[in-house]
């Protein structure tokens, strides 16, 4: 492990047991790593394990194969200090600001949660804690005191925020933390984001849809299909040279706000729909899709491997 | 070309508890046969209100439609229709998708049966004759496997299939105007350009005209011909789909094209956001609803509510900045200053 990682996450599998000997295989084999102050940014579309991924790295899911491995030490094999200890540098944003506050807490002790949980704070300081983290995420003194439900959708995910950075963590999960909100908003909670990890060096896995945003905020970008990683690369690379077809298509079905680009551009067409990861066959996840496909692809498993410097994709083709 | 559709002077409110919420307020617009408009905005600008009065589907009480208001479809006032005119109208002239293509099904009538439905009371087919044509129409809208389909329920088919469903079902009659309000917003990316490209072949086809609710402007970018911009129940700019991308006038038209960092943006560059949040419509505000987050707001925007001023033949704006005696700003140029 490189000195500057902070996470390493190393053939990853997380597989729920869905009854009837059915398996579904949400996320599997999944490697990458993160460096201290970076963003790494996740994309795929519903049901390709995105969301797993985050959490299962946080140990918010018990990993079915695989190690996580936070600055040196792998999550799933910690005794409970231990992991108390990584929970206070490892937190969540969640994708529903309106279902991630508790409706019957003041936004005061929303926040103050988290501190008391590892006792850092005197009362005293406690509350002036409470004002710096509200003022930080762009709230007043006085929303302390205010519950949930008199705050909108945006000023919500802003006290999500607040909570997250109460314990000074190291890495946060940030799980769609804008697809709730409208654009106005989802414009002013990512320039936040960014504001916030100048600041204070956070390192982020932001997970989301939303590809041009996930570009705006990423240094590298994975793209997900299916519970695997079938690509990953710098987010500009990835956006300006997709290797892999899945990559290709994903990209060329953003709308973009250009009426007279969006006339003239070939789309590449997907068929069909995204199968179904239960009990999936060995081979390439996406071949039922994929235009290019060969014999080799429903054989042999693709694996990421690097095709020019830093830019990984899983393909046989390439 | 006569106009299918002339809303004007809309005004709907709807009354709570808490007091008269004045969802849409005087909102005029026309559409050509075999148009498409889009209509923009965020959530509770209200857009939805707007195509649900074009629907029928007001729920008076507790929403109120004011006396002013006017709706014509074919020169006919739709507000003053009976009950009876309502049914004729409404499925059959003109018909809706829905944004939620989970809910929008009945989950206990097979597919075709659906289809049929309308089939059987606008068209007068047998149900024989109405299942054959459900089949039809399922080919159309490219659903493999059409027949065996017809006789499943709603939970056997995904996301992207049902919206297809639901395409299926508001056109099986012809309508001569169709209504989709965000048809794509539950979906994923790849299967949201199926639609969109599926929308744009069956109305090239057909010739039917769509208005198109959304909140994202890339998708109509490439979809529409002209655009309608909501703002606190008020269109501020409307135009052709060139006129609005290339030459936005109100402030919000160009906030709203900005926040969408475009993908030859620098990584992590500031996004131009827009500050604050729309206004409660419970009281709106006197001027205009836009004043309190706009940074060229003027003393009148507070007081009065901007006159409409004509940019073009087709394109209108309602604000001050285009008043002769308003400080005249480059809104284009102003945005590249500050990034």
């Amino acid at each position: 492990m490189k000195p500057d990682t902070l996470v390493e996450v190393k053939n990853l599998k997380k597989y729920f047991n869905i009854g009837n000997d059915k398996i579904l295989k949400a996320v599997d084999d999944v490697s990458f790593s993160i460096k201290k102050g970076e963003t790494l940014g996740l994309v795929g579309e519903s049901g390709c394990g995105k969301t797993t991924c985050g959490r299962t790295i946080l140990g918010m899911y018990e990993a079915t194969g695989g190690q996580a491995i936070f600055e040196g030490e792998n999550i799933y094999e910690m005794n409970k200090a231990e992991k108390k200890a990584f929970r206070k540098n490892a937190q969540i944003i969640f994708q529903d600001p309106y279902a991630s506050l508790n409706p019957r807490m003041t936004v005061g002790d929303i926040i103050s949660e988290g501190m008391n949980n590892f006792k850092m704070y005197s009362e005293s300081d406690k509350q002036n804690r409470i004002y710096e983290l509200l003022r930080l995420v762009g709230l007043n003194k006085e929303h302390a005191g205010r519950f949930p439900h008199e705050f909108s959708g945006g000023q919500r995910q802003r006290i999500g925020i607040a909570r997250c950075l109460a314990i000074d963590p190291k890495f946060i999960v940030c799980d769609e933390p804008i697809s709730a909100l409208d654009v106005s908003i989802q414009a002013q909670i990512v320039n936040l984001l960014i504001t916030l990890q100048n600041e204070f060096g956070l390192t982020y896995l932001f997970i989301a849809h939303d590809l041009s945003m996930v570009k705006h905020i990423s240094d590298r970008v994975g793209v997900m299909y299916l519970g695997c990683m079938v690509e990953l690369a710098g987010s500009d690379e990835l956006y300006r040279n997709p290797q892999h077809p899945y990559t290709q298509a994903l990209l060329s079905a953003i709308p973009i706000p250009n009426p007279s680009y969006e006339r003239s551009k070939k789309r590449i067409a997907l068929e069909g729909e995204v199968p179904s990861p239960i009990n999936p066959e060995p081979g390439c996840r996406f071949r039922a899709r994929c235009k290019y496909m060969r014999p080799i692809c429903s054989k042999e498993t693709p694996y990421l491997k690097e095709i020019s410097s830093g830019h990984y994709a899983a393909c046989h083709l390439l | 070309m006569s106009k299918l559709l002339e809303v004007n002077n809309l005004k709907v409110s709807y009354h709570t508890y808490a007091g008269e919420v004045q969802s849409v307020r005087g909102v005029s617009f026309d559409l050509d046969k075999g148009e498409s408009l889009a209509i923009v905005g965020e959530s509770g600008c209200g857009k939805t209100v707007t195509s649900k009065t074009i629907m029928g589907l007001i729920d008076t009480p507790p929403g109120e439609i004011k006396q002013d208001s006017e709706v014509l479809f074919n020169g006919k006032n739709i507000l003053k229709f009976s009950e009876k005119e309502w049914q004729h109208y409404r499925g059959k002239d003109v018909s809706m998708i829905f944004q939620d293509p989970m809910t929008s099904l009945n989950p206990t009538m097979r597919v075709g049966n659906q289809i049929a439905e309308s089939l059987i009371i606008h068209r007068g087919m047998s149900k024989a004759e109405a299942l054959e044509e459900a089949v039809k129409m399922l080919e159309m809208v490219n659903i493999p496997n059409a027949k065996e389909r017809i006789k499943q329920y709603p939970h056997q088919f995904s996301g992207g299939m049902r919206q297809r469903v639901m395409i299926a079902i508001s056109l099986a009659c012809n309508p001569q105007l169709l209504i989709a309000d965000e048809p794509t917003t539950a979906l994923d990316v790849t299967i949201q350009a199926q639609i969109m490209d599926l929308l744009k072949e069956l109305q090239s086809r057909l010739g039917t005209a769509i208005i198109m609710i959304t909140h994202d402007l890339g998708v109509v970018a490439g979809m529409a011909q002209k655009i309608a911009v909501m703002y606190a129940g008020k269109i501020i700019e409307k135009g052709f789909v060139d006129e609005i991308f290339e030459n936005p006038k109100h402030p919000y038209t160009l906030a709203l094209l900005n926040a969408v960092p475009k993908l030859e943006l620098k990584n992590k560059e500031k996004l131009v956001s827009i500050q604050g949040t729309p206004p409660d419509l419970l009281a709106p505000p006197k001027g205009c609803g836009f004043a309190s987050r706009c940074k060229y707001c003027m003393k009148i925007c507070r007081i009065k509510y901007p006159e409409v001023s004509t940019i073009s033949d087709t394109h209108e704006v309602a604000c001050w900045l285009q008043h002769p005696l308003a400080v005249k700003v480059d809104l284009a140029e102003d945005i590249r200053r500050e990034l």
